[in-house]
């Protein structure tokens, strides 16, 4: 039937046309494509897609799309696997800890010579000193500073006020930690008087930059590979030891790695929590009751009181692209580091501001007025005096060693270890790993 | 047995082409990159790798916390499989009576093999963590008995047997009912008559009659254990606390790819492959004796 014949003839080629418009290369007038791959969840998605939304539209050539990978992790394992078969995303965003596997990985374009290379002007001395000093290498800037935190204090003020507490004072000592606690707890305000988020961060890497304390040697890792952990040392054993002994009468309750604490806090479990300044947001929408933040408590004398370290991530810049996909990559790092960007940041997500020109400009505007909360971790990077203690980490294999420091605070707390043999054991395995690493990247 | 013949030469090796091909890009290829990586140390980014021979293995069998990873490998796998297995043959016991409403039962207990591991632990893990589970909350009120597996390791690693095992208890259960239907009631109503009490009638012919079974279970249960109980474990307790949980697989896979050393990663890989082989030959070997094919 010719009918049939015909129509189905016709059903072939609007066929083969479809296949062959799909299969045509992109069409000149498409913008170019800037992958970037990231890590962030929930709100700090939105926040994410929204400024890449706000990039997008202020100009016509480059097109940023983002893309969830899972954590932090997985995020750098794709990208690795990426690029070992030269997939690479231009852009990817890796954690604190990956910055010294990055910075040697012989797959990126530092930021600052990318800027150099594009001619792209950024001021860099108008960053704020905490987050150069961590991603730098002599004076230069490795990644672009993405989503920045330092971990404060959040406490219960309506627990506060039923254990007859000063609601408007968060505890600045220790020794005060402790009293409040027991307060909290005789009261029958709450169950525990403290936990902590990422234990090592928290507990371990900050306390040391805190109190002054180095953590490892040839200046915490940044003077070269040959590093050794300091932990075990006096202070180290003095505040794991005081810990310890507080897990017994419940002044402080283990609640697990990363942020599976978080919930004690926002059931009303325990009255103080030590948690990332990123978790603001967070907890303005999670907690059912009034809370306010003070910094972290410190020891006070002996000790020198100095500033605490950041955490979060950076984005890095992946080798092997051509100059003109780098140059949508450079106005995008560009784009986000403006003051207005910065300041839509921190507003939104809770993360720091990472230019002096953004801090400036939220004060004038009184939003540290109007949200004191938002204020405290600029104050704590900037209270005490930065040493060299203070100004970050840089350790190889970073990831693996901050497990192996919490699988030994998980036996302190247990009881299994005593404080300086646990402490011990995780130098002694961690100098392991750093030495396989230095092994890995000799040149 | 009948031999089937085929007239073409080539369609027999055609047939089995597909499955062998899977099993060569799947299987044998990545077993041996694994094996090429253990003998070397690799850069993260794969840009420097440096041969240093049998290093990657020396490391490791110097390394306590290896061993560690053995054994709670063996406690893991002993208690899933005990559990699993044990379990599915009782459930599937009561589950051929003569009860009102058994295709409901069937399907309930089949249910829970639907769920992936890693749900499995999400399911776990909103039942019983000590922040914000139901369980120990609910326990709260009544004992003042801390359900904190977040430090103590054994009652972690209970937690993560309990898990697996329930995800598998389904598969063990559907074998196992249909072994028991298989037995002819005929031979059970004869010792019933002779004054067989119903345990004596389980352990002198129900279980000899489902030992082929028990065995292949058996094996399949360890190997599951030993090889895909990884979901559970990163969802539940990410092999803590301490390294109570960390059982060889996610050893591995932590040292692989959080911290990036895949050489030791893939000497790891190579070991446990050469365990979980080792394992499933000497099994067959010794129980093949023992346990009566029908």
């Amino acid at each position: 039937m010719p009918y049939t014949t015909t129509r189905w003839s016709s059903v072939a080629t609007t066929l083969l046309l479809v296949a062959a418009v799909l299969s045509l290369p992109a069409p000149a007038f498409a913008k170019t494509e800037i992958q970037f791959w990231h890590a962030m969840t929930g709100q700090l998605n939105d926040a994410v897609n929204e400024l890449v939304k706000q990039f997008n539209e202020s100009q016509a050539e480059y097109e940023v799309k983002p893309l969830r990978k899972g954590t932090y992790a997985e995020t750098l394992t794709a990208a690795i696997a990426a690029y070992r078969q030269r997939q690479a995303p231009h852009i990817v965003q890796v954690f604190d800890v990956g910055t010294q596997t990055m910075m040697l990985s012989g797959a990126i374009v530092p930021v600052y010579q990318l800027m150099k290379e594009q001619e792209i002007a950024v001021d860099w001395k108008d960053f704020i000193a905490p987050v150069v000093g961590y991603y730098s290498k002599d004076g230069n800037l490795y990644s672009m500073p993405f989503n920045s935190s330092t971990p404060i204090l959040y406490y219960n003020k309506d627990a506060f006020q039923k254990a007859g507490l000063d609601p408007s004072k968060p505890p600045q000592t220790w020794k005060q930690v402790e009293e409040y606690s027991k307060k909290l707890i005789s009261s029958g305000a709450t169950k525990c008087g403290f936990s902590t988020g990422w234990p090592s961060w928290v507990q371990v890497e900050n306390m040391h930059a805190l109190h002054d304390q180095p953590f490892a040697t040839k200046h915490n890792g940044f003077d070269g590979l040959d590093v050794q952990l300091l932990i075990n040392r006096e202070f180290g054993v003095k505040h794991l030891t005081q810990l310890a002994a507080w897990q017994k009468d419940h002044v402080f309750s283990y609640g697990g790695r990363a942020g599976t604490a978080d919930p004690k806090f926002l059931s009303g479990e325990c009255g103080m929590y030590m948690q990332s300044s990123a978790l603001i947001g967070g907890f303005t929408k999670g907690a059912t009751f009034k809370w306010g933040t003070g910094q972290l408590p410190t020891y006070g004398p002996p000790y020198k009181r100095a500033t605490s370290i950041i955490g979060g991530a950076t984005l890095w810049v992946m080798k092997g692209k051509p100059a003109a996909e780098n140059r949508g990559t450079a106005r995008f790092l560009k784009f986000i580091s403006d003051t207005n960007q910065q300041m839509w940041w921190h507003v939104t997500t809770g993360y720091l501001a990472i230019s002096n020109s953004a801090v400036k400009n939220l004060e004038a505007g009184y939003h540290f007025k109007k949200h004191p909360d938002q204020f405290t971790a600029f104050a704590q990077l900037t209270k005490g005096q930065a040493t060299a203690n203070s100004q970050g980490l840089r350790l190889g294999n970073f990831v693996q060693i901050r497990d192996v420091i919490e699988a030994e605070m998980e036996n302190i707390f247990a009881g299994k270890k005593a404080p300086k043999q646990g402490l011990d054991d995780a130098v002694a395995k961690s100098n392991e790993i750093l030495k396989e690493f230095a092994a890995a990247n000799k040149q | 047995m009948p031999r089937t013949v085929f007239r073409n030469r080539w369609l027999p090796y055609a047939l089995v082409a597909p499955q062998m091909a899977v099993t060569v890009l799947f299987f044998f290829w990545p077993a041996l990159k694994s094996l090429q990586l253990s003998l070397y140390r690799v850069s993260p980014f794969g840009d420097r790798s440096t041969f240093v021979g049998l290093e990657n293995f020396q490391k490791l069998l110097a390394d306590r916390e290896y061993y560690a990873s053995v054994v709670n490998s063996f406690v893991f796998a002993g208690g899933v499989t005990v559990l699993a297995v044990l379990g599915a043959l009782i459930l599937a016991g009561l589950a051929t009576q003569k009860i009102r409403g058994l295709a409901v039962y069937r399907t309930l207990l089949l249910w829970p093999y639907g769920i992936a591991p890693a749900v499995a632990g999400i399911i776990f893990l909103f039942i019983f963590h000590p922040s914000y589970g139901i369980l120990p909350y609910v326990l709260s009120f009544v004992t003042a008995y801390e359900f904190n597996w977040l430090l103590k390791g054994w009652v972690a690693m209970t937690l993560v047997i309990v898990a697996t095992a329930w995800t598998h208890l389904g598969y063990n259960i559907a074998f196992y009912i249909a072994g028991l239907l298989a037995i002819p009631s005929s031979v059970i109503e004869a010792a019933d008559v002779d004054g067989a009490g119903p345990i004596r009638r389980f352990t002198a012919i129900v279980f000899p009659l489902v030992s082929p079974i028990t065995f292949y279970l058996v094996v399949l249960n360890m190997v599951f254990a030993f090889f895909e109980s990884f979901g559970t474990i990163d969802a539940v307790t990410k092999g803590g606390p301490g390294q109570a949980t960390e059982i060889m697989v996610y050893k591995l896979y932590k040292d692989g790819f959080i911290g990036l050393n895949l050489g030791s990663s893939g000497a790891q890989s190579v070991i446990l492959m050469a365990m979980v082989i080792a394992l499933t030959v000497l099994q067959f070997r010794f129980a093949e004796k023992k346990v009566t094919y029908r």
